[in-house]
């Protein structure tokens, strides 16, 4: 089988040659194939990471250097209490990149072709998370590096934060859900992203994550107590600097949870009706 | 454009134990108030290039979609390779392909990670897997961009390769949306070749098409689908047949006398004659050579004066005004046809 057509426009022979199909893959390693997509367009496409760390590595700055000293006394008081915050709204903003990168596959149609494909239904977004908790990591080591750099320590050493990064993909992966949610269900990637921060504004700056909330009228302290972004930036301070409770752990963990189990087949109901 | 009349491939099916790649009775499919497919029946036996031609929104697309599991039916049944495409959809995607009409590719990826990827999916090992996409990729003749983004790609290349990534394994029906859309009349030649191969090769091939010279050359059969239903399949020669096998175009010197003209054609050929949208032209389906000729032997002895002649195949609109009686295919809101 290897007559290679001498007509330069045909293809040969031998590709059309009859190719039965593998031993039929398990869902794990359809994820994986996604998950490899994932990291290939790192490789491909590396400014996606200056987007992603920019924000918050200017929100850092600004905030330790422009607000810290007045909020907190000293810039560096700030930073240690800023730093696991900045952590958290990192990853909920990140989780918007991938609703616009699963709006952008769907106007492309390449969707149709995994759809036609005979592969676990929830592989394609099992590799999107996949590619999310990369960019969460990858996103919350610069952030760290540069905390580091600014004086910030955890005092709860390498264990606490390393516990605090598994806190945070756990966050990563049920907010992702949300923007799967949003990416099905919007046709355009702008106005994914639009509506996504039109949502997460609002919710991450009513949070603890910047300021104390003690100053705040007491309408909107109740919100900030009961907001999950709180939740999840108190434990991760907890986790951090090695004072969390596992109260502290559970009540954040409430919202990825629910998340996670309500939208995963919300997700999937969406991507067979579509 | 020659007349190039071609055999019709006689498919490698035993017409006694007649089993249909595809086999739907009563298709439909509505979005909201728009009925896109309204009752399609269609056998397509195995091995054949059968080509379903229609103006857009014809519903050509969400009736290839229906097949192709994409899109579920609102009524109706349809059998792929055997299987039933609402009741085991994954039995049908392990027995089909699709190619849109984009190309369903992962634009930051280069040529081969797409191949790889696919493959990887169908359960290739990562050798198994590059060594198809390299040997897909040559075949192609896409070997010397196959490290290049996509986003690179001209839209030949992004055809050819989204073509390619329907072949990692041969599919038993392969879905082809419009196949050569937005291509070069050179790369369109060179899809062509390589759908008439891969039929060859034993592929059942359903494709849309607007074209019918593109349903002409290619296609076993064809059904003429409008308004999500279809209203003539057959051979391109019986619909030729249904539709007159020549189209007699005529330029008039003057345009006063184009009613006259008409009339006599009209009466001349028993085939309803159209008006150019320009006037002073007219068209109307001849058969033969011979009958043409003894109709413009009849306008000239009404002395009428003829500026221009010539037989032409019948278009798409042609074949649809024989078909329905209106004129635009394109826009069937707007009959012109004369009475």
């Amino acid at each position: 089988m290897t007559d290679q057509s001498s007509d330069a426009q045909t293809p040969g022979i031998a590709a059309l040659r009859r190719v039965p199909p593998p031993t039929p893959p398990g869902p794990l390693s359809n994820a994986l194939v996604f998950g490899w997509r994932a990291i290939l367009k790192f490789r491909h496409v590396p400014e996606q990471l200056f987007d992603l760390v920019m924000t918050p590595i200017m929100f850092t700055l600004l905030f330790t250097f422009v607000f810290g000293g007045a909020l907190a006394g000293s810039t560096g008081d700030y930073l240690q209490f800023f730093l696991p915050g900045i952590l958290v709204q990192t990853v909920v903003f990140n989780s918007v990149y991938s609703g616009m990168g699963l709006s952008t596959d769907f106007q492309k149609g390449l969707f149709d072709r995994f759809r036609t494909l005979p592969i676990w239904s929830l592989a394609p977004f099992a590799g999107l998370m996949v590619g999310d908790l990369l960019r969460h990591l990858i996103a919350g080591g610069i952030i760290l590096g540069i905390g580091l750099i600014l004086g910030y320590r955890p005092e709860a050493g390498l264990i606490g934060t390393l516990a605090a990064f598994a806190m945070l993909l756990t966050i990563g992966f049920g907010m992702g859900w949300v923007f799967i949610v949003l990416g099905l269900l919007v046709r355009t990637p702008m106005t994914v992203m639009t509506l996504g921060f039109t949502i997460l504004f609002p919710v991450t700056f009513a949070s603890n994550i910047m300021v104390d909330p003690a100053t705040m009228p007491g309408w909107l302290r109740s919100f900030v107590e009961v907001n999950p972004v709180s939740l999840m930036t108190t434990a991760l301070r907890g986790l951090m600097s090695g004072t969390s409770s596992l109260s502290q752990i559970g009540l954040a963990l409430i919202a990825p949870v629910v998340l996670t189990v309500t939208l995963a087949p919300v997700v999937l109901l969406l991507y067979r009706r579509r | 454009m020659p007349e190039t009349p071609q055999q019709p491939r006689t498919p490698n099916v035993d017409t006694e134990h007649i089993d249909l790649a595809i086999h739907a009775r009563g298709l439909v499919r509505r979005f909201g108030d728009l009925t896109a497919v309204a009752g399609i029946d269609l056998e397509v036996p195995r091995g054949m290039i059968f080509a379903v031609l229609g103006p857009n929104g014809a519903g050509k697309t969400t009736l290839l979609r229906m097949l192709a599991t994409l899109t579920p039916p609102d009524a109706g049944r349809a059998t792929v390779m055997g299987h039933d495409i609402a009741t085991a959809p994954e039995k049908v995607r392990f027995c089909i392909a699709m190619t849109g009409q984009f190309a369903s590719l992962d634009e930051d990826l280069t040529g081969r990670e797409n191949l790889v990827m696919l493959a990887r999916l169908w359960g290739f090992r990562p050798g198994a897997a590059r060594g198809r996409a390299d040997e897909l990729l040559g075949a192609f003749e896409l070997s010397a961009a196959a490290r290049k983004q996509v986003k690179d790609y001209s839209g030949g290349m992004r055809r050819r390769l989204d073509i390619a990534a329907s072949l990692i394994v041969t599919p038993g029906v392969l879905f082809l949306d419009e196949p050569t859309t937005g291509l070069d009349p050179s790369a369109r030649q060179g899809v062509w070749r390589l759908i008439r191969q891969l039929a060859a090769s034993g592929v059942t091939i359903l494709l849309t098409t607007q074209y019918l010279e593109e349903a002409d050359q290619l296609a076993d059969r064809i059904a003429v689908i409008d308004h999500g239903r279809k209203i003539a399949e057959g051979t391109s020669r019986e619909l030729k047949a249904a539709t007159g096998s020549g189209v007699l175009h005529i330029a008039l010197a003057d345009n006063a006398q184009i009613e006259a003209a008409a009339e006599l054609l009209s009466a001349h050929l028993q085939s309803a004659v159209q008006r150019s949208p320009e006037g002073a032209e007219l068209s109307v389906l001849a058969g033969d050579a011979a009958a043409a000729n003894a109709a413009i032997a009849a306008l000239i002895g009404g002395g009428i004066a003829l500026a221009d002649f010539r037989m032409g195949t019948p278009s798409l609109d042609e074949v649809f005004f024989a078909l329905t009686g209106k004129q635009d295919a394109t826009d069937p809101e707007n009959p012109k046809a004369m009475p």
